[in-house]
């Protein structure tokens, strides 16, 4: 018997092929070729710079009123009074306020606020969302119940949810980013839960489990890493809605202390007065609008690259 | 048919459940003696007692569900600690002005959205789809309330076309009515008419890929009856869908735009309960609002089968 004969091309075609094999781009080159990731991602970059550096971009402490200085228009110059009880010359670039703050600085410190609720809002939803989520499509016997509690959260509007948290709760930083990342959970449960029942069917779950590795190790080690892309677009989108639903409850004066200064809290003081000085409301506005627009922009960038699937569907 | 609908609006009902156990728990975790915030500053704790006694609050959390859903069943949604009326009617004075702003925003919306949907659809990448997702983009991203003070200051105090707020009962006169309404309705249909018209211009799109498409246009169909016919027809489902879950953030917009523009429905009411720490009023909204968002969406899946008779269940 002789051995059946090999084709004398295979090693030379292998080595064809190999040669037609386009270098692919790395998921980094995609995302930097992008336009929106480039616009949102830029964008995004000069905010959380200008959260940083605030102290030395020209402001004063936002907290800061002098009764002399009130209802100045923008760029008019007039005095401030620091804590220590010295007046200082300052302009206001966007007017003060009817305490005779300085709105701009108000407005440049809110970007702090607005970012950190916002990420810190997103990273929450998706912890608690991915937890959720792993044990509902790992483990059966928790799926049922958890899943139904999902769906009566998700039938409550989010911002009831968020407002009637932080009436409840006394309005703090935390308690805002908690009560905002509440109502946001399910959806990142459902998402995680949906991906979690697709990928355990893999081949490469099913041969970790016959070797017997721990249901753990398999939720966190094998499945986790392949809900990381869609994760982080729908974190972006979270981030997003986050901002602006804390601007809301600040605005709708249910947020964080009114002396805190925050965009939602500006437009809330300024609005009284909205007739004769409509660019209180208009500055801050303007600095929330381009922030949530940035962090989508960015968001629908992400998922063009990294969610090809879900860009399809929308 | 039947036997779907039975097991639809079945279906509900759990939800539902879910829906009143957790705004119960909402209000349970609140840190405050719901007693002695109603019995107000200056009582005695003897008085700060009795109330508690007479609301049940010394009983255990499980028969105070019970007695509270009870209640919620027959309609009794408990009264309201501030205003000292009863929640349930409350809710049915505050209901007309939210009623009109909805209707008139989800209708705005619809007859801009789809129509700008399908056109976008139509001639994908030209100038019109680009503008209209970009604006989408945009209408996701402007703040309701942002948007609301753009347009009292250009309409209202620039051009003086429309009042700046304040709300008209129909009563009073349909001009009036609809003059004090058209501007809330516009702000809050800005983020309702990105929403449908994506989703429009995406389920559209999908259609016209179809063969029956191309057969339409061979047999000398002119163009605006395969859009319409064949096109949008096969194209409901999804819209019909989005329009319903869009419902949340309808919601949400109420809250904010009635606030801004000073009209006195249920997202006023949610927003001043919150400011008076009225907790049986801020239950009582919270619930009535989960509600219609779940009644809606369950008319949404039974009309399914009005809009693709091809869906039997």
């Amino acid at each position: 018997m002789s051995a059946p004969a090999i084709p004398a091309d295979l090693s030379t075609s292998l080595s064809t092929e190999d040669a037609n094999i386009v270098q692919r781009a790395s998921v980094w080159q995609l995302l930097a070729r992008h336009w929106g990731v480039r616009i949102g991602g830029a964008a995004m970059g000069v905010l959380v710079l200008i959260a940083l550096a605030a102290p030395v971009l020209g402001t004063v402490d936002p907290t800061l009123f002098d009764p002399g200085s009130r209802d100045l228009l923008p760029g008019a110059s007039g005095e401030i009074t620091t804590l220590e009880g010295d007046s200082i010359k300052h302009q206001f670039m966007m007017g003060s306020d009817s305490f005779g703050r300085d709105i701009y600085s108000r407005v440049i410190y809110g970007t702090r606020v607005s970012l950190i609720v916002g990420l810190a809002c997103a990273l929450v939803s998706v912890l608690l969302g991915v937890i959720a989520g792993l044990s509902a499509g790992y483990l059966r016997w928790l799926d049922m119940p958890l899943m139904r509690v999902m769906d009566g959260i998700m039938a409550i509007p989010g911002i009831l949810i968020a407002i009637a948290l932080v009436a409840l709760w006394k309005a703090s930083l935390l308690s805002v980013i908690v009560a905002i990342a509440i109502p946001e959970i399910p959806r990142v449960t459902r998402l995680v839960r949906a991906l979690v029942l697709s990928i355990r069917e893999e081949p490469y779950v099913e041969a970790a489990i016959s070797l017997g590795t721990s249901t753990f190790k398999i939720m966190f080690g094998h499945i986790l890493p392949n809900t990381v892309a869609p994760l982080i677009v729908q974190g972006t989108y979270i981030c997003a809605s986050a901002s602006l639903t804390e601007a809301i409850l600040s605005f709708l004066g249910v947020g964080l202390p009114t002396d805190f200064p925050t965009w939602g809290n500006i437009m809330a003081e300024g609005r009284v007065q909205f007739q004769q000085f409509p660019h209180n409301v208009f500055f801050p506005g303007i600095f929330l609008a381009v922030t949530v627009l940035a962090v989508n922009i960015l968001g629908d960038g992400l998922r063009d690259v990294l969610d090809p699937k879900m860009a399809k569907k929308v | 048919m039947f036997a779907f609908l039975v097991k639809r609006i079945a279906a509900t009902v759990p939800v539902l459940f879910i829906v009143a156990v957790l705004v119960f728990l909402l209000l349970r975790l609140t840190p405050g003696d719901p007693a002695a915030i109603i019995a107000g500053d200056a009582a005695s704790p003897e008085n700060v007692a009795k109330i508690r006694e007479n609301l049940g609050l010394s009983k255990p959390l499980i028969v105070q569900f019970g007695i509270w859903f009870g209640n919620v069943l027959a309609g009794d949604l408990g009264e309201s600690y501030f205003f000292k009326v009863k929640v349930a009617a409350l809710i049915l004075q505050r209901i007309e002005p939210t009623l009109a702003l909805s209707f008139c925003t989800i209708v705005i919306a619809v007859l801009v959205a789809v129509p700008l949907g399908v056109l976008a659809a139509w001639r994908q990448g030209g100038w019109l789809d680009r503008a209209l997702m970009s604006f989408s983009v945009m209408g996701f991203s402007i703040p309701v309330f942002v948007l609301a003070y753009i347009l009292i200051w250009i309409v209202s105090l620039k051009l003086g076309w429309l009042p700046v707020q304040g709300y008209q009962r129909i009563a009073g006169g349909f001009w009036p009515f609809l003059q004090h309404l058209i501007l809330p309705s516009v702000t809050l249909s800005v983020i309702y008419i990105a929403l449908i018209a994506r989703v429009t211009r995406a389920s559209v799109q999908e259609v016209l890929s179809e063969d029956y498409i191309r057969t339409a246009r061979a047999k000398g169909l002119p163009e605006n009856r395969v859009l319409i016919k064949h096109a949008l027809a096969n194209a409901a489902v999804p819209i019909i869908t989005v329009i319903g879950i869009g419902v949340a953030l309808l919601i949400g917009g109420v809250v904010v735009t009635e606030s801004v523009y000073g009209i006195p429905g249920l997202g006023r009411l949610t927003v001043d309960a919150v400011l008076a720490r009225d907790f049986p009023t801020i239950q009582g909204v919270i619930l009535f609002f989960s509600f219609v968002y779940v009644l809606i969406n369950l008319l949404v899946d039974v009309s399914y089968l009005f809009f693709d008779p091809r869906i039997r269940y």
